[in-house]
């Protein structure tokens, strides 16, 4: 089931050619309105009639997160005030806050991106979606509010927080769809447990939409299992819109991009060079819709690959894969880039292994050597050589096959490995020289 | 059977010295360790007076400890003794996993065999081997 049919499974020449279209009218409201792009394109020497094809995109700057904290708060709006329908605002935790504007067009066409992800869990205007994403300048509780008006859904906006009376509501307003962070998918699915519910049986519910924050395959698969529901993994990122950038079809190969508003590219973070489809590497969006916040060549930091082979669900919009990670945590390991996230993704395969690990980089002679402590967990038969030995053979076998690179493993008493209530440090990098 | 507590230990400068003062600190007193050593890691199995609350000892202060069973027999301190003994293990098909012997002081030999079968003991007693009780083995 589609939610906008024509454009969801449009050719992909007449898909090319909308984009095209729509990107000379983007950067011309760059150009037009916007001080820091005008310059940027003067700069280069680019104009954008210079845009005769797709291809030409590389010609144009990229644009980064610092631009838009030092354009804060209004200098990468190309609306006025009065053409302003709302403003949202990244945390600024790590630095300065970035605000992003959205006019009512604006407004409007992110509820279609993610109603899209509504139907993609046959969600239609008799289902009823629970919103306990956050509701304010976060974006994930009003863009899902958003996608659910846009469908024509009842929907129970219950922001996040007292997860008893989510559950409640949950369960006496008959909720199809449920749309939140993942942790909070299972602390809601936990605690409806605990109540003394069998959700996955007793409850109406049969989809959940989760996005913001990564999730590795064992905990969707919990929260599907405990829910019972279909899980669709919904991307976004407030610079670009907020969730919606991407949605998670039945088919579960990837997330398909509303390629119709937003234009991917997947560069080297190193080179800056665009890579072919199916290679891993940094996710550049340009946004081809949006009024009052455009965005030449974004450079979002998150990394992943673009997915072209045709879906069998019929949408002919490319798919993005799942995250690996952010280029901030890729390492360069002899050459080969590697995420943690790799590392723990195989670790998780490995019952007998606990999921504390940690990752510690040395040079040995010219060479860079990848350390893997690891424990076992307290029930494995630590009293046989053999099976430690056998263990630790399998679990170097299966990294070398992931990773392509050799990687040591070292098992480890438990208090070896830190245990931490935040965020654990997973890699101690010792390389003398950091490539 | 009687256990025996089994310490997983690192491959590391004074991990052995660690685990030991923990058992030393829970007032327990060893009667025999043997140590197992690989290339990465190493393991250490330890008969004391109170198994259970050397494992419980362990695992809270931060090591990888377990309760294993494995089967005592004590032999005549001579010649042939232990081969005897290897010999019907042989002829029953039962496979060692590890193995280790000591003399105590009135003059017999405890040897230790860890072997995954639940008739070994039986087997043993019915061929006249003398099993080690755990009152016994703890109390050497």
């Amino acid at each position: 089931m589609y939610y906008q049919p024509e454009i969801e499974t449009m050719p992909r020449d007449e898909l090319a050619q909308l984009q095209l279209q729509r990107m000379r009218e983007s950067f011309e409201n760059c150009y037009q309105n916007v001080e820091l792009y005008r310059r940027r394109f003067d700069e280069l020497g680019v104009k954008p009639q210079d845009l005769a094809s797709l291809e030409d995109l590389t010609k144009f700057p990229f644009t980064i997160k610092q631009d838009l904290r030092d354009a804060y708060p209004f200098g990468m709006f190309a609306r006025k005030n009065k053409d302003v329908a709302r403003i949202h605002a990244s945390s600024g935790t790590t630095g300065q806050a970035t605000v992003v504007g959205h006019t009512a067009a604006d407004l409007e066409n992110w509820g279609d991106c993610f109603a899209r992800g509504i139907a993609m869990v046959n969600g239609d205007a008799n289902s009823t979606i629970q919103v306990s994403y956050g509701y304010g300048l976060f974006t994930g509780g009003l863009g899902a509010h958003a996608g659910g008006e846009a469908m024509g859904c009842t929907v129970i906006p219950t922001s996040s927080g007292n997860t008893k009376r989510q559950v409640q509501m949950m369960k006496d307003c008959g909720t199809d769809i449920l749309a939140c962070t993942p942790s909070y998918a299972l602390l809601i699915a936990d605690t409806a447990i605990e109540m003394g519910y069998n959700p996955a049986e007793e409850f109406q519910i049969s989809a959940g939409i989760f996005g913001a924050e990564p999730a590795s395959e064992n905990m969707r698969q919990e929260i599907a299992d405990k829910l019972g529901i279909q899980y669709c993994d919904v991307y976004g990122l407030s610079e670009v819109m907020g969730p919606g950038v991407a949605m998670e079809c039945a088919e579960r190969g990837g997330l398909h991009v509303a390629e119709d508003h937003f234009y991917c590219e997947i560069i080297d973070p190193e080179t800056l060079e665009p890579l072919p489809d199916g290679e891993w590497g940094e996710l550049v969006i340009t946004t081809l819709t949006r009024e009052c916040t455009p965005l030449v060549r974004y450079r979002t930091r998150d990394v992943t690959r673009i997915v072209s082979e045709p879906c069998a669900c019929g949408r002919t919009h490319r798919k993005i894969d799942r995250f690996r990670g952010r280029t901030d945590d890729m390492l360069i390991i002899r050459g080969v880039n590697v995420f943690p996230s790799q590392i723990e993704q195989v670790i998780t395969t490995f019952p007998e292994i606990a999921t504390q690990y940690q990752i510690i980089l040395t040079t040995k002679g010219p060479l860079d050597h990848v350390e893997l402590r690891v424990e076992t967990e307290p029930d494995f038969p630590i009293d046989e050589v053999r099976r430690l030995e056998d263990l630790r053979n399998r679990l170097a076998a299966e990294l070398k096959s992931n990773l392509q690179v050799n990687v040591d493993i070292k098992l480890v008493e438990p208090k070896t490995i830190e245990r931490s209530e935040g965020k654990a440090k997973r890699v101690i990098d010792l390389r003398e020289a950091k490539n | 059977m009687i256990t025996q507590v089994t310490i997983f230990l690192e491959n590391d400068n004074g991990r052995l010295a660690e685990a030991v003062r923990v058992i030393s600190d829970a007032g327990l007193n060893m009667r025999a360790l043997f140590l197992a050593d690989t290339a990465t890691f190493g393991l250490a199995r330890i008969f004391c007076d109170k198994p259970q609350v050397a494992v419980e000892q362990l695992t809270a202060a931060g090591l990888r400890a377990s309760a294993t069973s494995v089967v005592a027999v004590r032999l005549p301190d001579q010649p042939g003794a232990l081969a005897h003994l290897l010999e019907f293990c042989d002829s029953r098909h039962f496979s060692i996993e590890y193995g280790y012997c000591f003399t105590v002081d009135d003059g017999s030999a405890i040897d230790v065999l860890k072997i995954n079968n639940p008739e070994v003991e039986e087997a043993l007693v019915e061929e006249g081997f003398a099993l080690v009780s755990p009152e016994e083995v703890y109390d050497l």
